[in-house]
């Protein structure tokens, strides 16, 4: 079976032609480079994306602290780790990539400040 | 009146980069005026991925990309920023007149760089009929109050237009808890990038309805619900095609626009059609000594072209100073 997926490894957005058979990935055509291949198969057999979103800030300089996890999580936990996110609070300053929640939802990616945030001044 | 080598209007990815690549190319007396009370600009509120993959090789979310500017930038003491600084006039000789809390200064450069950015169209601009109740955002304004204010501005959102920060707010409100019931673009295809109509519509089972316009918005005090129809290849609404969706909430994702207000003040030739300097170089203008770059100038699909354009700017600035003495 012929499945045609969009690749989003990259703002080209290459059109992919997968040849899938039992749910495994044969061939993959169409991506302008190795990536593409990769994206395919992860695409077809386990989707994984970034999950990126702020969480509430308390006693900061700013309300909201953005945040992403530091690698892709499985597609289809991407709402329960929202529940999660949203009971977070940040109190106290933090670096760009430091760590506001080790090991998301047992994903092994952990939620990571993607901005400096300093006390209120 | 205070005078300075170089000011720049703008302290979002285009301002810094144009800061530091004038720095580098020998300007040592360099003003940034900022109206916000960080730097970082627009990127601030984009929190999700997309940034860097070609100036950094790497992927970035905008508060991310901003960061390595802003080191760069509070790095070197040649390089002054001042934030909340608001510029309310700009005359012809280059005379800046700007507004921080309690002050009204004035500071008049030998060259100026315009890094203002662009601005979103508005409901105005694409005329859909109907009522004026609350509940009718641009997607950037959304974004500014679910990313940096923590207000969730609706639960049941119909989007119009499917430019990139719509597509990008389809998924951020999904993801915060509301339900995004419809994506409606008059045109044949996204006007935004394809992997964000995969990563945030698709994802999300989030339907897009092309060649479809809004026909009509209903509502006394807040949006109630919308009228949908179906257009031809002239945007005639095609009879018989219209349904109705309820929601609280539209966003407006239709284009940006280069915000180019100062300079037109100062006398600079604007094209009236993409509100772009008229210029035969890139990032100069009809006066000289006045560069726009970034946004301002033309508005890019990606962040990474701003800093490329930025940069370029920043050299040619430095060179008109040189040509000065
Ligand atoms: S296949 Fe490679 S070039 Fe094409 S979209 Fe994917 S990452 Fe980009």
């Amino acid at each position: 079976m012929i499945k045609k997926i969009t690749c989003i490894e990259c703002p080209k957005g290459c059109s992919l032609a997968v040849d899938i058979e039992n749910c495994k990935v044969v061939s993959v055509t169409g991506n302008e480079c190795p990536k593409g291949e990769k994206h395919a198969k992860a695409e077809v057999e386990n989707p994984m994306r970034i999950l990126t979103t702020a969480v509430l800030a308390e006693g900061l300089a700013v309300k909201m602290v953005p945040a992403r996890t530091d690698k892709p999580i499985p597609k289809s936990l991407l709402m329960e780790a929202m529940e999660a996110v949203k009971r977070i609070r940040v109190e106290r300053p933090l670096g760009v990539g430091e760590v506001i929640a080790k090991d998301l939802l047992g994903t092994g990616a952990d939620l990571v400040s993607t901005r400096r945030v300093e006390k209120t001044s | 009146m205070v005078s300075r080598d170089l000011v720049i209007v703008g302290g979002g990815p285009a301002g810094m980069a144009a800061a530091v690549s004038a720095y580098e190319n020998g300007v040592k007396d360099i003003l940034v005026l900022e109206r916000d009370q960080y730097l970082g600009g627009i990127l601030n509120q984009c929190v999700h991925t997309g940034f860097g993959l070609e100036y950094f090789k790497e992927i970035l979310t905008g508060p991310e990309y901003a960061e390595r500017f802003i080191e760069k930038v509070t790095r070197v003491p040649e390089i002054e920023v001042s934030l909340k600084s608001f510029v309310v006039h700009l005359a012809k000789d280059k005379t800046l007149t700007y507004i921080k809390p309690g002050k009204l200064e004035t500071v008049r450069p030998k060259a100026l760089i315009m890094a203002t950015g662009c601005r979103e169209k508005t409901r105005e601009m694409v005329h859909i009929p109907g009522t004026r109740p609350a509940g009718i955002f641009s997607a950037g304004l959304a974004q500014k109050l679910i990313n940096i204010e923590g207000l969730l501005p609706g639960k049941e959102v119909v989007i119009v237009g499917s430019g990139d920060i719509g597509l990008i707010m389809a998924r951020r409100f999904t993801l915060e808890g509301a339900k995004v019931n419809a994506v409606v673009e008059i045109q044949k295809q996204s006007r935004g990038l394809l992997r964000n109509v995969v990563q945030c519509l698709e994802d999300f089972e989030i339907p897009l309805y092309f060649s479809h316009k809004i026909a009509k918005i209903y509502g006394k005090d807040r949006v109630e619900m919308v009228d949908i129809v179906k257009v031809d290849e002239q945007f005639n609404e095609v009879a018989g095609s219209q349904f109705r969706i309820a929601c609280d909430t539209i966003l407006v994702s239709v284009g940006l626009i280069p915000e180019n207000e100062l300079i037109e003040m100062a006398g600079v030739e604007l094209d009236k059609n993409t509100n772009s300097p008229v210029s035969d170089e890139v990032n100069e203008t009809s006066i000289p000594g006045i560069f726009v770059c970034g946004n301002s100038f033309k508005v890019y699909d990606l962040v990474d072209s701003v800093t490329k354009d930025s940069v370029i700017a920043g050299r040619i600035a430095a060179e008109y100073l040189r040509s000065l003495k």
